[in-house]
């Protein structure tokens, strides 16, 4: 995603192209959080399930406040050229992958705990 | 989808197919099944039934196309079979009701047949029309697989096809055999019919073009004259023969087209009535490298002899064609050095141009630049993105010596009322003598550029500090002038007009820390397809432009020495080709600096082939009329009708030029207006749902071959549906079938609508609530309620097609979502509310006036507009209607001279050693004459480090237009009461910033610079407008729409629409008039915009830009009333007044001349409209009291007061 954001900025890709490559992926990134935190609640691990909410209740959010649109999806491409916008997706899309790399060491430092102890 | 990615596909090509900018190159185009209409065949309908009925007909019966009691089922009709030969034509869905059915040849009724309105019987059964009613055979039905090679085939939507090629060569005709294919009749399914004909179609029109029109691949190297190449090369898009053989076939003709010059350089120095400028005949025949400059209006053809520019569509037909010839000394930015008045004998001129050929010739052309060139729009229009490459030496080269030259404004204590903000008069004789002494290199430039160092020895007029509270009359007597950047004399001549590009400062802060502490807006202004007067056009096969960052050369630019310049954006060094060595306007070699290109800010270029994708589109025009009863009652058909039957000649266009007309009211009327038919046939798709585009290639017709049926159109049609009783509105499929209509070609779409949309796709319902309309804190609506139209209108704008929308209505539309379908195609949006043809005649006036201006107003198809600027800059957001395809390019299906464009830019990098910096808007067109032309504009201004430097040059205009629409962003993205807050805090933050950083006394009051002491009168201005007005009570539509014209109005228009002005006329004299053309035009002051100026005895006139009061005083003197209104006092004044008579007195004369002469002054005419005291459009003449207080809103006075509260917190 951020790639995506990186392109329409500098490669100059069509916002249009851009738009619709990656409206599709946002719906099951939320969704496969959403698992994931159930998931965190199925196994009761509460430390995880803490860490993830903020993140979870910003995608509820971010989704409400979706501009006016038939399919699903975040990114208009008629607006999406504007800067501030461009650079907040970018900004935006950074800090996910920030949070999700450390979540995903943390996980497998979780599991190798849980296997190693046990 | 995939087919207008295919049609925006990236920009830069590598590697990517080259159909990036608009117009798509390859003949077929990767359309998507189930958009494509199989439209290869030449004739549909090879012999045409004599026209059924006439036109006019008793109401109730429509005697269109004949009523056939067929059952809605399907019959299938094999070729063999001969019994009757009744075709039924099938709609989409198999079992669904609407279904239309052809009427196939050999119908033995009476030619006389009844149309049904499908509302009457229970299925909606369209009838239409077939072809040739007396030949059996020649409706052929074709299931599904079978093919018939050689004919014409018509398929339905869902079948993919290759789209229809424009270009199609004239041999194409196919054997008089129309194969309608339906969609499986027999097996009733939708069978992908993907065999033989669209196959076979499409490789024919691969073939067309391919033969006739398109440039072979090696027409790059056009690019380089006097390379060996075909000759065709030069008129790469052969394709329209109409518009290339007046060229070739022209004796005098040795510029462009004629096959033995390559590159011949023609000059057309006069205006159209002119003669024939002695030069064109001084270029011979032969001549390797030639020139074309068109330097007149080019209302017509300009000269016999120069045909190597085509009668430019440059002036609009309003614009008188100016008699001013090309003399640089006496046009304001023209080049100094005058061409040489007779023409040098054709030898020196042999002599001088000779060397040409074989050096460039021997140019070779690098791969890498050729693919470049290749690159389609991206190489055309592109920015490189290799600019980093080259590091910036401007400011070593520039920043060498600063002599001390006279500070920058020493001698600008100019009166305090003055109307500039700045005198005109340069204060740099020293950096100007040096400049001209030796125009070129770096040293002398920085030398010159050192008069812009700004010493503050002494505060410039425009930094005089105003105490905002005691300084009552700020208005100037006459109009606003923008300040004039600080540069060199020499340079600011050659800038452009600030009534085409204009920056809100025209000093640029030299940090972004620096602009964010001055706390005013950074952008500019743009009004790029201005009428102009006066335009230098250049015909030349090599258009000079950065290899890096792809700039056009400019005046601005640097040249090291004879063969080098210096971008003047990225500081690249460029070569100067060798053909860029001639001048042709002084006819001497070796003086590249004095070429047109560099002595002009503004100037348009004749692109060659390497800037088109696709032959030039045609000019094809599509009007869709809202037919329902609501539309009828309004009459507003008359009125379009009749005055596209006026103005039908002057659409702009060529021998290409098409027209189409689309009617809907619960379904979508479309008209056969194919050549060789005695009248206009109506074929009706009631299927809305999947709409379809019944006879795809007679729907469209040629303008010229058909006006005669167009004419016998437009003159029935009002009387066709006088008594319609269908009031639904089905305006989604209406602009469905208007894009399938017109996306093999792109153009423009009028659409005409008078209600909210209720039925089909696009739907739309009521979201306004009258009552909460003044007590509402906060308003909603204001973003689309669907995101239909949006998204329709960037498939337009994918295949170059515009939609300007009119709405005619008296109630809720739902503006907000319609105008979406403008906005993001490059349309405009125009608004009557409570337009009717009885209760509002002045509306009807101004819908006459504007579709005239409309109708004939020049045109420009498939542009793209690239803005750049210096290294260090960067766009920040665009601001108009468009559709934003990259950092900095505006994708524009149409453009027209009356829109306007902002652009927020920010600092990215510190301008630390640069003395000036340029923009450039470069737009790429195809003008209605199908020739590509490129228009450029440069702007240059100078870089400051100081506060106090930055406040000077604040153009204050600019400011509040860019304010303006930045709000009307914030309206919609955040909240109304946002915006409003985000306005005023703009005018405290830039004065607190003046306050805190340029004042250097401190003053008791509101203090604001000289230059910026209209910004919170043009803020109350802003906030009392309809766009952003509380507590009065607002038509969200009419809100709606003020924010569109805030949007996309050019600044001069725009600021008139903000502050009106006020003239008080009854005492009109002739003090201090001016004079134009024998007419005395008088110029009363500029009032400001408060009751208390208004007197009973008196009678003001108020210009808000698209509508004029003139309000008359009770107690005005009589002598005004009867000598100008010529009533014979003030109680005759009738209600609705809109002409004021023409008599024969000095002050009738006067008052005339003078509304003559703001009516001049703006595209769209403004009605008149004489109001009395009680009249009740007196409120909204008072609405433009801005500096009053109103019930909810701030008087100007209690604004300064709050402003002042809050800067001194």
């Amino acid at each position: 995603m951020i790639i995506a954001f990186d392109e329409l900025k500098t490669d100059y890709k069509n916002p249009i192209d851009q738009c619709n490559t990656l409206n599709p992926l946002v719906l099951p990134e939320y969704l496969i959080h959403v698992f994931f935190c159930i998931m965190f609640l199925c196994a009761t691990e509460w430390l995880s399930l803490g860490l993830n909410m903020p993140l979870l209740a910003y995608h509820v959010w971010r989704y409400m406040s979706r501009p006016v649109m038939s399919g699903p999806g975040l990114y208009d491409p008629t607006t999406i050229m504007n800067a501030d916008i461009l650079a907040f997706c970018q900004k935006e899309g950074w800090c996910k992958l920030a949070f999700y790399l450390l979540s995903f060491f943390y996980y497998l430092y979780g599991m190798i705990y849980v296997l190693v102890s046990s | 989808m995939s087919n207008t990615a295919a049609g925006y596909n990236s920009q830069n090509g590598e590697g990517k197919p080259p159909c990036s900018n608009g117009p798509i190159q390859n003949p077929v185009m990767t359309q998507a099944p189930g958009q494509g209409y199989n439209t290869a065949a030449v004739t549909m309908h090879p012999q045409h039934m004599p026209a059924k009925a006439p036109l006019e007909q008793p109401a109730g019966q429509y005697h269109y196309g004949c009523y056939q009691s067929a059952p809605p089922a399907s019959m299938y009709q094999g070729p063999g079979q001969s019994a009757p030969p009744v075709s039924v034509y099938q709609g989409p869905g198999q079992s669904a009701p609407p279904v239309s059915v052809y009427q196939g040849p050999g119908q033995s009724t009476p030619p006389v047949s009844m149309y049904q309105r499908p509302g009457q019987s229970a299925p909606p059964v369209s009838v239409y029309q077939g072809p040739g009613q007396s030949a059996p055979p020649a409706s052929v039905y074709q299931g599904p697989g079978q093919s018939v090679p050689p004919a014409s085939v018509y398929q339905r939507p869902g079948q993919s096809a290759p789209p229809v090629s424009m270009y199609q060569g004239p041999g194409q005709s196919a054997p008089p055999v129309s194969v309608y294919q339906g969609p499986g009749q027999t097996n009733m399914t939708r069978p992908p019919s993907r065999p033989l004909q669209p196959h076979q179609g499409g490789s024919a029109r691969i073939a067309a073009p391919a033969q006739s029109s398109t440039p072979p691949p090696v027409s790059s190297n056009s690019f380089y004259p006097g390379s060996q190449i075909p000759p065709h090369s030069h008129w790469p898009y052969g394709t329209s023969p109409p518009m290339s053989q007046p060229s070739v076939g022209s004796p005098a003709n040795h510029v462009t087209s004629a096959p033995s010059q390559p590159s011949g350089y023609g000059i057309q120095n006069s205006p159209p009535q002119g003669p024939p400028a002695p030069l064109n005949s001084s270029v011979q025949p032969g001549q390797p490298s030639g020139y074309g400059i068109q330097n007149s209006p080019s209302q017509g053809p300009p000269a016999p002899l120069n045909s190597s520019v085509q009668p430019g569509p440059a002036p609009p037909p309003f614009n008188p064609p100016s008699s001013q010839t090309y003399q640089p000394g006496r046009q304001p930015f023209g080049p100094p050095p005058p061409l040489r008045p007779a023409a040098p004998p054709t030898g020196q001129l042999n002599n001088a141009a000779t060397p040409l050929p074989p050096a460039a010739a021997k140019q070779e052309v690098p791969g890498a630049e050729r693919a470049h060139i290749h690159n389609s729009f991206d190489a055309l229009e592109s920015g490189g993105r290799n600019a980093a490459q080259h590091p910036p030496q401007m400011g070593r080269a520039v920043g060498l010596s600063y002599p001390s030259l006279p500070p920058g404004y020493q001698n600008m204590a100019a009166p305090p009322s003055a109307p500039g903000m700045q005198p005109r008069s340069q204060p740099y004789p020293a950096g100007a003598q040096s400049f001209q002494q030796a125009p070129l290199g770096p040293a002398q430039l920085g030398s010159a550029l050192g008069g812009m160092s700004l010493h503050q020895s002494q505060p410039p007029e425009a930094l005089r500090a105003i105490n905002l509270l005691q300084e009552r009359n700020l208005l100037p007597q006459g109009p606003v002038t923008p300040p004039v950047p600080c540069l060199p004399q020499d340079l600011q001549r050659l800038n452009c007009s600030p009534e085409v590009f204009r920056c809100t400062l025209t000093n640029i802060p030299q940090t972004q820390s620096l602009l964010n502490k001055a706390k005013l807006p950074l952008g500019l202004l743009l009004h790029p397809f201005r009428d102009m007067s006066q335009l230098p056009v250049v015909t030349s096969s090599t258009i000079v432009r950065c290899r890096s960052c792809r700039t056009y050369i400019n005046p601005f630019v640097t040249f090291l020495d004879q063969r080098r310049w210096k971008c003047n954006l990225c500081y690249r060094v460029n070569e100067v080709p060798e053909e860029f060595m001639y001048n042709p306007v002084s006819r001497s070699y070796g003086e590249p600096h004095k070429r047109p290109e560099v002595q002009n800010p503004t100037i348009e270029f004749i692109a060659p082939s390497e800037y088109m994708l696709r032959p030039p589109q045609p000019a094809v025009y599509l009007f869709v009329l809202d037919v329902s009863h609501n539309a009828v009652e309004t009459g507003y058909l008359d009125t379009v009708c009749q005055s596209l039957l006026d103005s039908l000649s002057l659409l702009p266009g060529d021998t290409r030029t098409k027209i189409g007309f689309i009617t809907f009211d619960s379904t979508v009327h479309f008209y056969n207006l194919q050549e060789g038919l005695s009248q206009p046939q109506m074929l009706v798709v009631s299927d809305i749902e999947d709409i379809f585009i019944p006879t795809p290639d007679s729907l469209l017709v040629n303008l010229s071959e058909c006006k005669e049926l167009v004419q016998d159109l437009l003159k029935g049609l009002p009387q066709m549906f006088t008594r319609t009783l269908e009031t639904q509105c089905a305006l989604g499929p209406a602009l469905q079938a208007a894009f399938k209509l017109l996306s093999p070609t792109g153009g423009r779409v009028s659409v005409f609508q008078t209600q909210l949309p209720s039925v089909g796709v696009g739907a739309l319902k009521s979201r306004e609530d009258p009552n909460q309309r003044a007590s509402a804190k906060d308003i909603p609506h204001l973003t689309p309620a669907t995101d239909f139209y949006k998204k329709l209108a960037l498939d337009c704008s994918g295949q170059q097609i515009a939609v300007d929308l009119f709405l005619l209505s008296g109630q809720y539309c739902d503006l907000a979502s319609l105008a979406c379908i403008s906005k993001y195609s490059a349309g405009g949006v125009h608004y009557y509310p409570s337009y009717h043809h009885l209760h509002n005649p002045a509306q009807v006036e101004q819908l006459q006036r504007d579709l005239k201006r409309y109708i004939s107003r020049k045109i420009g198809f498939e542009s793209v507009m690239r803005v750049r600027c210096t290294k260090g800059l960067s766009i920040h957001t665009f601001h108009g209607n468009f559709f934003v395809r990259s950092t900095d390019l505006l994708s524009l299906p149409n453009i027209n001279p009356d829109s306007g464009f902002a652009v927020q830019m920010s600092i990215e990098e510190n301008l630390v050693d640069m003395q000036v910096v340029s923009f450039q808007a470069a737009l790429l067109y195809t003008s209605s004459k199908g020739e590509r032309r490129i228009r450029v504009h440069t702007l240059c201004l100078p870089v400051v480090n100081s506060m106090a430097d930055i406040f000077a040059g604040a153009d204050v205009q600019a400011i509040t237009g860019l304010l303006a629409s930045m709000a009307v962003d914030r309206s919609v993205t955040a909240s109304l009461s946002d915006a409003r807050d985000a306005l005023v805090n703009a005018a405290i933050d830039s004065l607190r910033a003046y306050r805190s950083g340029g004042l250097s006394v401190q003053q008791p009051g509101l203090v604001a610079p000289a230059c910026l002491r209209l910004l919170p009168l043009y803020v109350v201005a802003l906030l009392k407008q309809k766009a952003f007005r509380t507590g009065t009570s607002t038509r969200l539509d009419e809100r709606v729409f003020a924010m569109c014209q805030l949007k996309y109005q050019p600044l001069a228009y725009l600021m008139l629409m903000i502050h009106p002005a006020l003239y008080r006329v009854d005492n009109l004299t002739d003090e201090g008039a001016i004079s134009i053309a024998d007419r005395t035009i008088p110029q009363p002051a500029i009032l400001q915009l408060s009751v208390e100026k208004l007197s009973r005895d008196g009678s003001f006139l108020m210009d808000s830009g698209s509508v004029l009061y003139l309000w008359v005083g009770r107690n005005c003197a009589p002598n005004f009333i009867t000598q100008v209104l010529g009533v014979p006092n003030y109680t005759a004044i009738p209600q609705t007044m809109t002409q004021l008579p023409e008599l024969d007195t000095a002050e009738s004369t006067r008052t005339r001349a003078f509304i003559s002469w703001l009516r001049e002054q703006r595209p769209f005419y403004p009605i008149l409209h004489v109001i009395r005291e009680e009249s009740p459009l007196k409120a909204s003449f008072m609405q433009h009291m801005v500096e009053d207080r109103t019930e909810s809103a701030l008087s100007y006075y209690e604004f300064l007061l709050h402003l002042q509260q809050q800067v001194n917190k």
